[in-house]
């Protein structure tokens, strides 16, 4: 397996000078959608967003699950776990079922209402860059080194090592080392995360394995459903000939008699 | 005659009202898309449509494999006259399912999708297989009705020969997706409320599909007897809603036993929208038909039997209801309450399933069935002969 990117995003570290949302929108070619990024929200039209609450700044982007329930949920596949680790989305195939905007544990997918040929938009981790070897371009755009781009296994020792160093300073968890089977997006926090709208009640084990434990039962389902239903015809079939037969003689007999 | 006609030109006049309204609200959804009509949105994706028409849909259309089951798997012939309009309300169900689907999904010209591009790991995928398989069986099942009109004996002659392994093959695909619609929320075990999610969903959709099925057989049986003036088939539909209120203990139990064994019980203590739609859930869905059931006198009058098969329907809608939307508000932190051009759209597509019923009733032989019992029964003796036949050849 190759080297799995990722971003580590410290929320001490960030200034909200929205520089991540700016450099998102020129490389994803979108429109310009509020005139202060603080405010903004996720949308068709904005990847990731700088959120302000009190005097501590955290960022909203897709958290590129090493598990992703969007893979896992799609019918049709528009979901892909990439090598590297972004998870990318395939327009061409997407049917518009909008399953993984329900299932995504972290309310990530948008989707282009009012379009005619609607599409689900979210943050793509920049896979045309990294995979040429480049840092996303909101990591790229950091004044401060708040979001941080590089290989996953060094970004969880810097984050380990943060804490360890900083006691202090750090709530002590790493948010996606484990939440949902982990993603490829860890965050820092001064405060616990569900105060800076991260879903804190995860599990610890990646969510396809929850549907992937009833689609395992299918087989068997079918096996013996199948067996048993035409056990079960063929028996009262025959209960009920021999009801039947049982019945002529009786009536025959009475008649003799 | 005088009343009949204006009863009829009433219900008409409604019907043309709510299917024009339908058509107005089609002409919005395909020229301004899905934000244009529903009240959907990034944070509440999936509402009316999926909730009523697909997960009720399919669960008001399982009258369908459960009588096929017993009539023709146990072999329980004498409700073998409550086999022909169970069917056909199954088949008009998928029909309307998948008619709303096109609604619904953002790309419905995409739909095939599902055909080539195989993911095994999605329910979903799981559950559009199991539509379209199931919906070729409901033809197939439902085609010997066709034929006879038609008089196309030689065909009908082998759908019979192959109709009990379709029938098999019906009823395994029915508990397959019953059940799916169901693993469809295993995955949003931290959004749900855990008043309903649960890793047993799958069977409570089962099982709750299953006692709908029957209660929408007397339903449809009592609504259809009145319209058509033939005689209401009362002991067999008193036999059907007792299976129906034992399916309905069995699956309450199986809930509060799952509760108290995952420690949910103290939700039902917590005062909120959540708890109360709960309890109503319980109350007209299983509790008070149960009770009405449970009495041997209105269990034996026709009326009290309507009566406990509209609750039943009525508890198993507010379930999928309660499943599709109540429970899953609290985490998208948005109010959602169906637009007037979703709720018009779904009205046009029970209104027309409605109309499609009736047209095919008055047109075919749905209710003569047991007139003609001794040919729609699978012909073994047909079946063997040409079996031996085949083999001299």
């Amino acid at each position: 397996m190759a080297k799995q990117l990722g971003l580590l995003f410290d929320v001490t570290m960030c200034v909200g000078c929205g520089a991540c949302y700016e450099a998102c929108k020129t490389q994803n070619e979108l429109p310009k959608t509020n005139d202060e990024p603080l405010k903004d929200h996720l949308s068709s039209e904005t990847y990731t967003v700088v959120e302000q609450y009190g005097d501590v700044y955290t960022r909203k982007m897709c958290m590129h699950c090493v598990d992703p329930t969007c893979v896992s949920v799609c019918p049709v596949g528009a979901f892909q776990k990439t090598e590297i680790g972004p998870v990318l989305y395939d327009a061409d195939k997407c049917i518009g079922c909008r399953y993984c905007m329900q299932a995504c544990p972290h309310h990530i997918p948008r989707y282009e209402w009012s379009s005619m040929n609607p599409r689900v938009r979210k943050c793509s981790m920049c896979y045309e860059r990294v995979k040429e070897g480049l840092p996303t371009a909101c990591a790229e755009a950091c004044p401060t080194g708040a979001t941080q781009f590089g290989e996953l296994d060094e970004l969880k020792a810097i984050a380990k090592k943060r804490i360890e160093d900083n006691p202090d300073t750090y709530y002590p968890h790493i948010y996606g080392l484990e939440e949902a089977g982990g993603t490829n997006v860890l965050v820092l926090s001064p405060v616990p995360f569900e105060q800076l709208g991260f879903t804190a009640n995860l599990p610890k084990k990646p969510l396809p394995t929850y549907t992937m434990a009833a689609l395992e039962k299918i087989p068997s389902v079918v096996g013996i459903g199948s067996v048993f239903l035409a056990g079960m015809f063929w028996l009262t079939k025959r209960k009920n000939e021999i009801a039947q037969e049982e019945q002529q003689t009786n009536g025959n007999n009475g008649h003799e008699k | 005659m005088k009343t009949l006609t204006s009863k009829i030109t009433f219900w008409g006049t409604v019907a043309a009202v709510i299917v024009a309204a339908g058509l107005y609200s089609t002409f919005l959804r395909f020229t301004q898309g899905l934000g244009g009509v529903t009240n959907l949105n990034d944070a509440f994706p999936w509402g009316l449509w999926i909730g009523f028409d697909i997960l009720c849909g399919v669960g008001l259309a399982a009258g369908g494999f459960t009588i096929c089951a017993v009539t023709h798997i146990f072999n329980i012939e004498k409700f073998k006259p409550l086999t022909r309009p169970a069917i056909l309300t199954a088949f008009l169900g998928y029909v309307m399912v998948i008619f709303a689907l096109m609604y619904d999904l953002g790309r419905p010209w995409a739909i095939w999708h599902a055909i080539i591009m195989w993911n095994t790991h999605s329910v979903m995928f799981e559950v559009a297989w199991c539509v379209m398989l199931y919906t070729s069986v409901l033809f197939l099942e439902f085609s010997p009705i066709l034929l006879e009109r038609f008089r196309m004996k030689k065909t009908l002659r082998v759908i019979r020969m192959a109709l009990i392994p379709i029938m098999i093959l019906g009823i395994l695909l029915s508990t397959l997706h019953q059940s799916s619609l169901g693993s469809l929320y295993l995955i949003v075990p931290n959004k749900m409320h855990p008043l309903w999610w649960s890793m047993f969903l799958p069977v409570f959709f089962f099982l709750s599909a299953v006692s709908v099925g029957f209660a929408m057989v007397i339903f449809e049986s009592y609504l259809s007897a009145k319209a058509f003036n033939h005689g209401l088939k009362l002991p067999l539909l008193s036999q059907i809603a007792g299976v129906m209120s034992v399916v309905l203990i069995v699956n309450l139990a199986a809930k509060f036993i799952d509760m108290a064994y995952s420690g949910d019980l103290p939700y039902l203590l917590v005062k909120g929208p959540e708890t109360y739609l709960f309890y109503l859930e319980m109350l007209i869905g299983t509790l008070i038909p149960v009770a009405i059931l449970s009495v041997k006198k209105y269990r034996s009058d026709n009326k009290w039997l309507y009566v406990a098969a509209v609750m039943t329907v009525g508890g198993f809608v507010l379930n999928r209801m309660n499943v599709s939307v109540t429970s899953l508000e609290a985490s998208s932190s948005v109010a959602y309450f169906p637009g007037i051009y979703e709720i018009s759209i779904t009205l046009m597509l029970v209104v027309l399933g409605m109309l499609a019923f009736r047209f095919i009733v008055q047109h075919f032989p749905v209710f003569e069935a047991h007139k003609e019992l001794p040919e729609i029964i699978v012909d073994a003796k047909a079946f063997h002969e040409t079996e031996l036949s085949m083999q001299h050849k």
